[in-house]
């Protein structure tokens, strides 16, 4: 009885991890010749540059000291290390031998050249929203892109998460395929934003908490989440923000990098303002804060902003004289020459701590970042730059200092185990 | 070879990448008006103007400053008659001296974000910048009068100040 059960459940075992092999079977797609740069129309590539730009590309796929698009960069998937590979036109190490047909599957299928299937930390649960027109032009721009010989990096995953089989089962649970379906209720511009926003840009991978096997939550959309040593805000309706993210804010911090009143783009958001979205023209920035505008309900606090921005600008004004509150001393020698808004509206170029999200989000991450590392000319505002404090504070000082700033610029509840934060944060740098 | 421009000079430096602003200022490029205090950005006494806002030098590394623009208290008015210099000789400021430069570079920049400062104002923005002498009365008093020479002058349509 107990052997024939046994004998059952063998069967059941073999008969499970066969059919994810064969589910997870794909075809290899013949290798190419490789093309020449000079077979692709020069206004095809101009828009896949473009589009490259949406989708951030070059931020995953170039190593600090690496060429462009030749891979080798390490992301950190909480189930080991999973390196980025080249996507250079290499014939090799890179994609030169990959067909259209075959670049187009691995964005919309996760599936390699050779039919093995690849890893989500690749976003092709949003790159299968891109049209195919799109896919087009972007392959005409990688495939232009100067060669590089860039191997790649054997991933660092433990078994059995590293059988690319089993991406089959993790795709039967999270992945839906398909582009983007327009909403016919709503304006062509926003669908243009959700377009790219839910497409190529993949906002979500980053700002979606994911679940206990790496894939966005579902009913969590943009709720905000932890991602290497920073928090990136929520960007819908449970963003915590002083002052709504309107279109026009949204607009503007998507342009520039910061705005008076919610403060500046810092860490891998920096990057996705200054390298990627650069890249794209106004309208189509604009599309992108139109769709988060909508997304965040926003417009339903637009009413009560006067008022808001009425109780920022009091806890900014708080008297110093008499601020006997731990860590007020450390605020007016080093914060408040530079952060101090008189008035009754913040200067663009004084970002006003009381708005600020990295002092109202839920994770203190993002502003002891600031703090330790300070603010380069590259990131946020152009040229505005704030230096580190990594040398002057130790961690019980910047812990003070965070605790001060939640407790007088915002109404939010105080943070816990900032000590710890900030020392695991100062170990591990960003 | 990091590149920027001091008090209107275009100058290229040779050192290591976090050597600190103020330490390229005055051991490198050789100009001393720029005072080390606390070596901490704690003080005030090495505020340099980068790219026109009033930074703490000692804690800014070279590599931050690349084609940036700085200007230091010798910079500040190419006959040392900015406003706030001759406020300062007006009302008798200084007393040991020591933070003078730095407390001056602050006001200025913060001259520019609120020309017709208030006390809170001023208060809130000068607190960073000590004054071991305690000067802080006669410092107040100087930046306002600066800043009406500047009211005055910007009426005038006369003199415009950087």
């Amino acid at each position: 009885m107990v052997r024939r059960l046994l004998k059952g459940l063998l069967a059941i075992v073999v008969v499970g991890i066969v059919g994810i092999f064969v589910l997870a079977w794909r075809p290899a797609i013949d290798p190419i010749e490789p093309v020449a740069a000079a077979q692709f129309p020069a206004d095809l590539v101009a828009k896949g540059a473009v589009l490259a730009g949406a989708g951030n590309c070059l931020t995953c796929h170039t190593a600090a000291t690496g060429k462009p698009y030749a891979g080798g960069v390490g992301l950190d998937s909480g189930f080991g290390k999973i390196f980025s590979t080249n996507i250079t036109p290499d014939p090799d190490t890179g994609i030169g031998r990959w067909s259209e047909v075959a670049f187009a599957r691995a964005m919309h299928e996760g599936v390699l050249r050779d039919g093995a299937q690849m890893f989500p930390a690749f976003p092709y649960d949003h790159f299968t929203k891109v049209r195919d027109e799109d896919i087009h032009a972007l392959y005409a721009f990688l495939m232009t892109r100067p060669a590089v010989v860039s191997a790649a990096i054997p991933n660092q995953l433990p078994f059995p998460v590293s059988v690319r089989a089993l991406q089959a089962g993790w795709k039967l649970l999270f992945f839906s395929k398909g582009v983007y379906q327009p909403d016919a209720s709503k304006s062509e511009e926003w669908n243009r934003g959700a377009y790219l926003a839910e497409g190529l840009a993949h906002c979500a991978s980053c700002h979606t908490p994911r679940n206990s096997f790496g894939a966005e939550k579902s009913g969590a959309a943009y709720a905000g989440a932890a991602i290497d040593g920073w928090f990136a805000p929520a960007l819908s309706a449970a963003s915590k923000t002083p002052m709504p993210w309107t279109a026009d804010e949204l607009f503007v911090y998507l342009r520039s990098g910061a705005t008076a009143l919610h403060g500046s783009a810092a860490g891998a958001m920096s990057e996705v303002v200054h390298d990627s979205l650069a890249k794209l023209g106004d309208s189509d920035v604009h599309a992108i804060a139109t769709y988060f505008a909508d997304i965040n309900q926003s417009t339903t606090r637009v009413a009560s902003a006067d008022q808001a921005l009425e109780k920022a600008m009091t806890l900014a004004h708080r008297d110093i004289r008499d601020d006997s509150a731990d860590g007020a001393g450390l605020y007016i020698a080093a914060c408040a020459s530079c952060h101090y808004n008189g008035g009754a509206t913040p200067l663009a170029i004084r970002p006003e701590l009381a708005l600020n999200s990295a002092i109202n989000g839920p994770d203190p991450a993002n502003l002891i970042h600031i703090i330790l590392e300070g603010i380069s000319k590259k990131d946020g505002m152009p040229v505005v730059f704030m230096p580190g404090f990594a040398n002057t504070f130790d961690d019980a000082e910047v812990a003070t200092l965070a605790a001060y700033l939640r407790h007088t610029r915002s109404d939010q509840p105080e943070w816990k185990d900032l000590a710890e934060t900030v020392a695991k944060i100062r170990k591990h740098g960003s | 070879m990091t590149k920027f421009t001091i008090n209107g000079q275009t100058v290229s430096v040779d050192a290591a990448d976090d050597t600190p602003l103020l330490w390229v200022i005055r051991d490198i490029v050789g100009i001393k008006g720029t005072k080390f205090g606390c070596g901490i950005g704690m003080c005030g006494a090495c505020t340099v103007h980068i790219d026109g806002r009033a930074m703490r030098s000692c804690i800014t590394p070279l590599t931050a400053i690349a084609d940036s623009t700085i200007v230091t208290i010798e910079g500040l008015d190419p006959a040392g008659q900015h406003p706030l210099q001759k406020a300062w000789i007006e009302t008798q400021t200084p007393q040991c001296g020591y933070c003078q430069s730095g407390q001056i570079m602050q006001a200025a920049s913060m001259l520019k974000d609120y020309p017709n400062p208030t006390d809170a104002d001023i208060d809130n923005i000068m607190s960073g910048n000590l004054c071991r002498c305690m000067a802080y009365a006669r410092i107040r008093r100087a930046i306002k009068l600066a800043a009406t020479e500047l009211a005055g002058a910007q009426t005038a349509g006369a003199i415009s100040h950087d």
